[in-house]
């Protein structure tokens, strides 16, 4: 049971968010709603733009505006495009050092604790506010050893030869429907490179934010890991409150050379009326390994899939999903692995558990193209039902067309068992306290993953999604 | 004060049916006493032992369970368990992902009362459990390594996840390790398993004999009298069809090992007797 004094902290959070404070609005530049040609040529003005850049979003755009929404998974009829806000730019110039951030900014990144984060070991921050990265910073002997940490519009203002190269070489604007919007319009995320055989040895972390009401959030992230470079990268989402509901539709692109090491870790914690609509694909070299973490805990709507093309000989990888869903919440989560060449190897772990009505799928695709022998996969996906009332379903999807493959797939659903309630009970703890311990075991797989602070956040997080959900 | 747990004409039926398993049970078990209560299987000693902890799915019917003169049938188990009783489990389950040392920190900061006190402002004690104010981490430490030394348990089970993958023996050792932590006044131990194996046995006799003292109150359900090697209680109890029938000392233990249940059931039986 939590303390009198966290219940006073915590009173009114229960079912609504933890972050939901909101600050007054201070922008330098806001489009109007909706989305045409012409907005997207003022954004490209603003940001002033290669003629490439606004080329190929301009034919996103027309991409966008051609492809059907989707049908299946969660119901997405009711985003209305034409009364989202595609791009603001909340302060004149991007900030290297901490005075440099406006007050009302700053205050926000106070309350979401990033100054203490960064002393706590942080390498460098990148906090995304609005559509522009404001504050980044990132320890100087990475500089030095040439590792790049920048938002991605200074990325391409600043290494615009590499920038082109990669940008939108793993996912394309055709991909699907939300990846051509966020190539049409998308603004901030990070853009990270690490040079051959570089280890940056701390996780590089970045804080993303939505602020204003009706605005998407377009956020666009290019991971390129050298040869035998290995590097792991943190977002962490928060977002306010508000009565309509927002968009977030992001794009994640990596590239893991030959020998080279990623893991990207996600703990997303949308307010629960943000549609959470994400492509995140990374390509493996040979003897790569990419390694996906995602937990998924907000959102109104969250579908994400995270995958990993492995693309080269004993490349390998790894998708750890996990899906909380709460009242009024449809989480659609899980992985996608395509086996492109011989001796490749991966695995996906995939966590859900519902409660209050709340839904959470798996939705995954192990794919193992010909000529890919040798090649192994093992699926294993665990849902945990709080009530009776909540859902979980499991959509696993399997093309193999070679025949020298092993492959395994597990799945199994549990509800909490009133037997460990009682146990635990009978040891002292209350209700509530027993149901969230038998959760928090639950992800634990997961959970040890993570850096300590994040575990730490984690742990709290599922604290909160657990409050008030017993009786 | 020494404590009491009174049973008074307890009746119990399983939540979901009608069939009354206890039958007006009447037993006292005070501070300082070994109660060892026998009886042949299908008696109703687990249900029992479930009733006095609190279980959902036994609802009691009539009669009243008293610790220190005061009602606990409205408390939930957690409650109960900070009134000083402990059950040690026939069948401990697993909690997959739950480390030892996390769970019993929890539990030993519910029951000593830890988590009534607010948390520091240095945000000490929110180590990931329920945010609440934990016994502070090198007490509890110091305190969890002590006694599983004292109670022969592997340092490794603080990080093993709880109860998973345990032997019956390992089990058994901590669930005794648990009661050594949480300091009940009154134990119910429900050792009711013919199958417990010798090192099973030897680890409850073990625990029992260093934790009994004069705060202790144990009432030790068993099915065979081969624990009573190893373990003197003050009281043996005969359990029979929902009720204690007889009431003695040791050498009733004796009776029933010499003679089995049959005398019992002969004597007190009814016509719905359930085989040894």
């Amino acid at each position: 049971m939590a303390t009198t004094s966290d219940r006073e902290a915590l009173s009114g959070v229960k079912e609504e968010y933890q972050y939901g404070f909101s600050k007054p609005e201070e922008y330098v530049f806001k489009s109007r709603r909706g989305l045409d040609h012409a907005v997207i040529d003022q954004m490209c003005d603003m940001k002033n733009e290669p003629d490439w850049m606004r080329e190929f979003r301009h034919r996103s755009l027309d991409i966008f505006l051609s492809k059907p929404m989707p049908t299946w998974g969660a119901d997405l009829s009711e985003i209305d495009f034409d009364n989202i806000y595609y791009y603001l730019r909340p302060t004149e110039k991007q900030g290297k050092s901490w005075d440099d951030i406006p007050d009302s900014i700053k205050d926000t990144f106070d309350r979401l604790g990033i100054p203490e984060a960064e002393r706590n070991f942080l390498a460098g921050v990148g906090a995304q506010y609005e559509s522009e990265v404001v504050y980044h910073s990132l320890q100087e002997q990475w500089t030095k050893l040439g590792v790049i940490f920048l938002d991605t519009d200074s990325g391409l203002r600043e290494h615009e030869d590499i920038f082109k190269e990669y940008f939108g070489s793993v996912i394309p604007p055709s991909d699907n429907k939300f990846a051509a919007l966020n190539s049409a319009v998308w603004s901030g995320g990070s853009y990270v490179y690490v040079p051959k055989g570089v280890h940056v040895d701390i996780p590089l972390q970045a804080y993303f934010r939505i602020n204003a009401q009706n605005m998407g959030q377009f956020e666009r992230t290019l991971i390129i890991v050298e040869e035998g470079a290995s590097v792991h990268y943190v977002e962490g989402c928060t977002a306010p409150i508000y009565a309509s509901d927002s968009l977030h539709s992001a794009v994640v692109e990596i590239i893991v050379k030959e020998g080279g090491r990623c893991r990207y870790t996600t703990i997303q914690n949308w307010s629960n009326n943000v549609y959470n609509l994400v492509t995140k694909r990374a390509i493996a070299e040979a003897g790569a390994t990419m390694e996906w973490i995602d937990a998924n805990l907000g959102s109104k709507v969250t579908m994400k899939y995270p995958a990993v093309y492995m693309m080269g000989p004993r490349a390998h990888g790894e998708i750890l999903s996990i899906a909380f869903a709460g009242r009024d919440q449809y989480l659609d989560a899980g992985g996608k692995v395509v086996h492109g060449a011989p001796n490749t190897s991966s695995k996906i772990i995939s966590k859900s558990i519902s409660k209050n009505g709340g839904r959470a799928s798996y939705r995954g695709l192990l794919k193992v193209a010909k000529g890919a022998t040798g090649s192994k996969s093992t699926v294993v996906c665990d849902a945990l039902l709080l009530d009776d009332h909540s859902r979980s379903d499991t959509y696993p999807y399997i093309e193999i067309d070679e025949q020298d493959v092993q492959v395994g797939h597990e799945a199994s659903v549990s509800k909490v068992n009133e037997e460990q309630l009682f146990y635990l009970m009978s040891r002292g703890l209350g209700e509530e306290e027993a149901a969230t311990m038998i959760v928090s075991g639950f992800i634990e797989p997961m959970v040890k993953e993570l850096p300590m602070e994040y575990a730490v956040e984690m742990n709290r997080l599922i604290q909160l999604q657990m409050e008030g959900s017993i009786g | 004060m020494t404590s009491e747990l009174v049973i008074q004409d307890l009746h119990v039926s399983v939540s979901d049916g009608e069939k009354e398993v206890l039958k007006g049970v009447n037993l006292t078990i005070r501070q300082g006493e070994v109660h060892a209560l026998m009886g042949p299987n299908g008696s109703g000693k687990s249900t029992l032992s479930y009733a006095i902890m609190g279980h959902p799915h036994y609802t009691v019917t009539g009669g009243d369970i008293l610790l220190d003169g005061e009602s606990i049938l409205e408390l939930e188990p957690n409650e109960r368990a900070r009134r000083g009783l402990f059950l040690a489990f026939q069948y401990p389950v697993a909690v997959p992902g739950v480390s030892m040392a996390n769970f019993l920190r929890t539990a030993v900061s519910n029951v000593r009362g830890y988590t009534d006190q607010p948390a520091p402002s240095n945000g000490g004690g929110k180590s990931g459990v329920v945010g609440s104010n934990l016994m502070p981490m090198r007490d509890f430490r110091k305190e969890l390594l002590d006694k599983m030394d004292e109670f022969n348990v592997d340092r490794s089970f603080a990080k093993r996840y709880l109860n998973e993958g345990f032997s019956g023996g390992e089990k058994k050792r901590a669930e005794i390790l648990q009661m050594a932590m949480l300091q009940p006044k009154i134990a119910i131990m429900d050792e009711t398993d013919s199958g417990l194996d010798i090192d099973a046995l030897r680890v409850v006799s073990d625990g029992v004999n260093k934790l009994a003292g004069p705060g202790l109150g144990i009432l030790l359900i068993t099915h065979y009298q081969r624990i009573l090697n190893y373990v003197q209680p003050d009281y043996v109890h005969v359990f029979y069809n929902g009720r204690v029938v007889i009431s003695g000392g040791a050498e009733l233990a004796h009776q029933l090992e010499s003679q089995g249940y049959q005398w019992v059931k002969d004597e007190f039986g009814e016509a719905e007797l359930v085989a040894v």
